[in-house]
């Protein structure tokens, strides 16, 4: 299985519960704002330490039964639903921040359309580009998996569909396990392998 | 145009307060990383004590430097036996004065750069593969880099401008610790120093202004998440 996730966290007045097992391809958290879809993600990613629980990805215990593994071992390519891009890094910089030697780099600024945006920094790029170069950054730092949260909300219809190809590339030709959180029904229908509601 | 001795304060004047403000950055870097990272018990008696020398009178601080630094002290007696050294007297004891008096200033702003700098950026990084070093080294180090400037540039103004504990600890030594206030106030007790005073009290306005100035930019820019490199 790609993600088996059992965890439950009190954060604040809201109870945070799911229980789920998932297989290949992408798996949809769907439900409206504010019921921890993004916490489910963050406790993946070893940013919020479940109450209770265990968390496996690919076979790979990463929390529970006396496990908790740094966020920085974890190999979770996350993009978040704000790009988060390294201000004080050029384009390329932020992209090669996780990437090992052997990267190819040119193989994941093409399928995303970034190449001609390499020598730029963030603050002189769109809403989609730096989106894109989110993608591509997680995607450099040789994830087992990826975590998506909401990576369309802040963009227009045509950029939404750019990122939604790139995503179902990543999803369909490198066939890596995806965790997406939306809560828009056409990107949970288009992407989703399965669809999990909250 | 100032004399050869003016000059000559103006020059020990520097460098008292760059060696003070060099010698005080990463102290007070680290206090600032801290106070602004690390909760921990004690926390407000540590930022409380950080501030003391900002309040207490300096001549209260020289004092304490005194007896700390002095042949029978805590750090003086130590000092002297293990490397025949003595700070009183001396630029160098001078130089501590200011830091110390400096450090308070350095840490405040030192401090509000770090507390700017978004954790969210710095969480991204770890899901990157980074360790809690390589994320200090290539994300708050150099985001925080606009407060570290302003603080180092403050402090350096205060270490040039410091008085009351460098002549408790160190006293009024042409050459030695007469740096730029010292001197003026040397001068004023003559009958004829006027104009004396008026050219370093010109020299001391001038590398104040330059500094506060180049302090409040540095901070601007750091208030607005920019960086400088």
């Amino acid at each position: 299985m790609s993600f088996e996730i059992a965890v439950t966290k009190r954060l604040g007045d809201t109870d945070i519960a799911i229980d789920l097992t998932a297989g290949a391809g992408a798996t949809v958290l769907f439900g409206p704002s504010g019921v921890g879809k993004t916490s489910i993600l963050n406790m993946v990613a070893g940013l919020l330490r479940p109450d209770t629980g265990r968390i496996v990805v690919g076979g790979v215990t990463l929390f529970g039964a006396g496990v908790d593994v740094p966020v920085e071992r974890r190999r979770a390519g996350y993009v978040f639903q704000e790009a988060r891009l390294f201000p004080h890094r050029r384009v390329r910089a932020n992209l090669t921040y996780g990437a090992s030697d052997g990267a190819d780099i040119a193989r994941v600024t093409g399928f995303l359309g970034i190449a001609p945006l390499l020598d730029r920094w963030p603050r002189s790029l769109s809403g989609g580009e730096a989106q894109r170069v989110a993608i591509g950054r997680a995607l450099l730092s040789d994830p087992a998996f990826l975590l998506l949260d909401e990576p369309l909300t802040s963009l227009d219809r045509p950029r939404r569909d750019e990122i939604m190809q790139a995503i179902e590339h990543i999803r369909d030709v490198l066939a890596l396990p995806i965790l997406m959180v939306t809560h828009d029904p056409e990107e949970a229908e288009r992407i989703g392998t399965r669809i999990v509601r909250m | 145009m100032p004399s050869a001795e003016e000059w000559g304060i103006v020059l020990l004047s520097l460098k008292v307060g760059g060696v003070a403000m060099i010698v005080t950055l990463p102290i007070a870097f680290a206090l600032a990383w801290l106070l602004a990272r690390v909760r921990f018990p004690g926390r407000v008696i540590v930022d409380a004590i950080v501030h003391l020398p900002l309040v207490v009178p300096p001549v209260v601080t020289g004092w304490l430097l005194l007896l700390a630094f002095g042949p029978t002290g805590p750090i003086g007696a130590p000092l002297q036996a293990w490397f025949g050294v003595s700070v009183l007297f001396r630029w160098t004891g001078a130089a501590i004065a200011a830091g110390i008096m400096a450090l308070p200033l350095m840490v405040r702003a030192i401090r509000l750069s770090i507390e700017a700098v978004d954790r969210r950026l710095e969480n991204a990084a770890r899901t990157l593969g980074a360790g809690p070093w390589r994320v200090f080294w290539t994300l708050t180090l150099p985001l925080s880099i606009p407060g570290l400037l302003a603080g180092a540039v403050l402090g350096f103004a205060r270490s040039i401008g410091e008085f009351g504990a460098t002549i408790t600890f160190v006293s009024n030594v042409p050459g030695e610790t007469r740096t730029l206030p010292l001197a003026i106030y040397s001068v004023l007790q003559q009958p004829d120093g006027d104009a004396m005073a008026l050219r370093l009290s010109a020299i001391s306005i001038a590398l104040s202004l330059a500094a506060l100035v180049a302090s409040e930019m540095l901070a601007r820019r750091a208030g607005r998440g920019l960086h400088v490199l």
